[in-house]
């Protein structure tokens, strides 16, 4: 695909308006993930919006995000970047054998507490 | 009043504390706790991608179960809390999402987001009354100090779930203060513990939560609460110094049902 047609993809998945940014940096400040990321959450609003998207698909950043919605609640301008992060992230998951969590990697993560909605949310995240 | 009661897969294993504890203060409470005869999964976070049906209608299923019931639909898990709501919401506010899902699921009557969804906690707030409830309280927690760790889940997207201000909340600190307890505020109560990622980057999720953990400690919690067994488990697995419990029990406790809750 090319640069325009990857943006108008991941514009459709998560319906954002990114031209709305301008580009305060509230949604990476909010970040709970900030250290561990390589591209923040505004570079994510501008990336996409310049349809630079391949570096994103290619980013650990994807697999950090928490979806815990901070970014979204604090954008003044409603801009709501967590979208653009799961919709890029689905990009990359729902390709055939890009699954980032396998059904074989559970059993080493387990331990005598370990929640089952920490499995079930980790493969709707991970894997597809 | 009886409403249906989701309690979700966590609640049927893991955290038998919480789904236990709520069961029996809405008995003692007036509440009747209907659960539906089969329900699946809320798959455990919402996913905001316009173009998946599929991974929604586990909730689109419960919430329509609701609506045949002419009930409200309570949950009390954060996490199957914020999958409810904002299955809902769209259901309700996105014509093109809801028609591709009636479409799908081709039962008689289609469902576009009549069902009320409350959280226990506003169950609680709404529906009880905290003033009621701090009535029926018969063992006060006094002297405790204890702090609300909402998380991320319960509150957020604010608009979508509606239950408070999202970064000012004081729902779980009236609940709190109902129940006789002294309330410690802190400034990390809403920030995530890590959750899922905890899968994926362990260091990150510890890193999180020993924030959490630690700010409430500094500012004099000595317990916290919390309605999601994944907070739990990120903060307890992380060492948190401060105990961490489900508000149910707590609820369970004041109300004088601790003791039999288990029995």
């Amino acid at each position: 695909m090319t640069n325009e047609q990857l943006k108008q993809e991941i514009l459709r998945i998560s319906n954002v308006n990114v031209t709305k940014c301008m580009k305060c940096g509230k949604c990476t400040a909010s970040c709970p993930a900030y250290d561990e990321m390589e591209y923040h959450p505004h570079q994510f609003v501008s990336m996409v919006n310049n349809g630079d998207i391949q570096p994103l698909l290619n980013s650990d950043s994807i697999y950090r995000c928490l979806s815990c919605f901070a970014c979204m609640e604090r954008c003044p301008r409603g801009v709501e970047p967590a979208k653009l992060v799961e919709a890029v992230r689905l990009m990359a998951v729902r390709k055939q054998g890009a699954n980032r969590m396998k059904a074989e990697d559970v059993p080493c993560m387990l331990d005598e507490n370990t929640p089952g909605q920490l499995l079930v949310s980790a493969f709707r995240k991970y894997s597809k | 009043m009886k409403v249906t009661y989701f309690p979700g897969c966590t609640l049927k294993n893991k955290a038998r504390d919480l789904d236990e504890y709520a069961r029996k203060s809405a008995e003692a409470l007036g509440i009747t706790l209907e659960e539906p005869e089969t329900w699946q999964c809320c798959g455990g976070v919402f996913t905001t991608a316009n173009d998946e049906v599929a991974t929604k209608l586990s909730s689109v299923r419960l919430l329509k179960a609701a609506a045949e019931a002419g009930q409200s639909l309570v949950t009390v898990c954060s996490a199957c809390h914020n999958v409810v709501k904002q299955t809902n919401y769209a259901m309700a506010n996105d014509s093109a999402f809801a028609d591709r899902v009636n479409r799908y699921m081709a039962e008689d009557a289609p469902y576009t987001g009549e069902t009320k969804v409350y959280h226990y906690l506003e169950l609680l707030r709404d529906v009880v009354g905290f003033e009621n409830l701090a009535k029926a309280v018969k063992k006060p927690l006094t002297g405790k100090k204890i702090g609300a760790y909402y998380g991320c889940l319960l509150l957020r997207p604010g608009k979508v779930m509606g239950m408070d201000d999202a970064e000012n909340p004081r729902i779980i600190e009236d609940l709190i203060r109902a129940l006789g307890g002294e309330v410690v505020i802190y400034a990390r109560r809403n920030e995530c513990c890590g959750g899922y990622v905890s899968a994926e980057s362990p260091a990150l999720a510890k890193k999180n939560s020993n924030l959490i953990a630690e700010n409430a400690a500094s500012a004099g919690a000595e317990l916290l609460v919390t309605a999601c067994p994944l907070c739990k488990y990120n903060l307890e697995k992380n060492g948190s110094s401060v105990p961490v419990v489900y508000f149910t029990e707590l609820l369970a406790e004041a109300l004088g049902l601790k003791e039999d809750a288990n029995d």
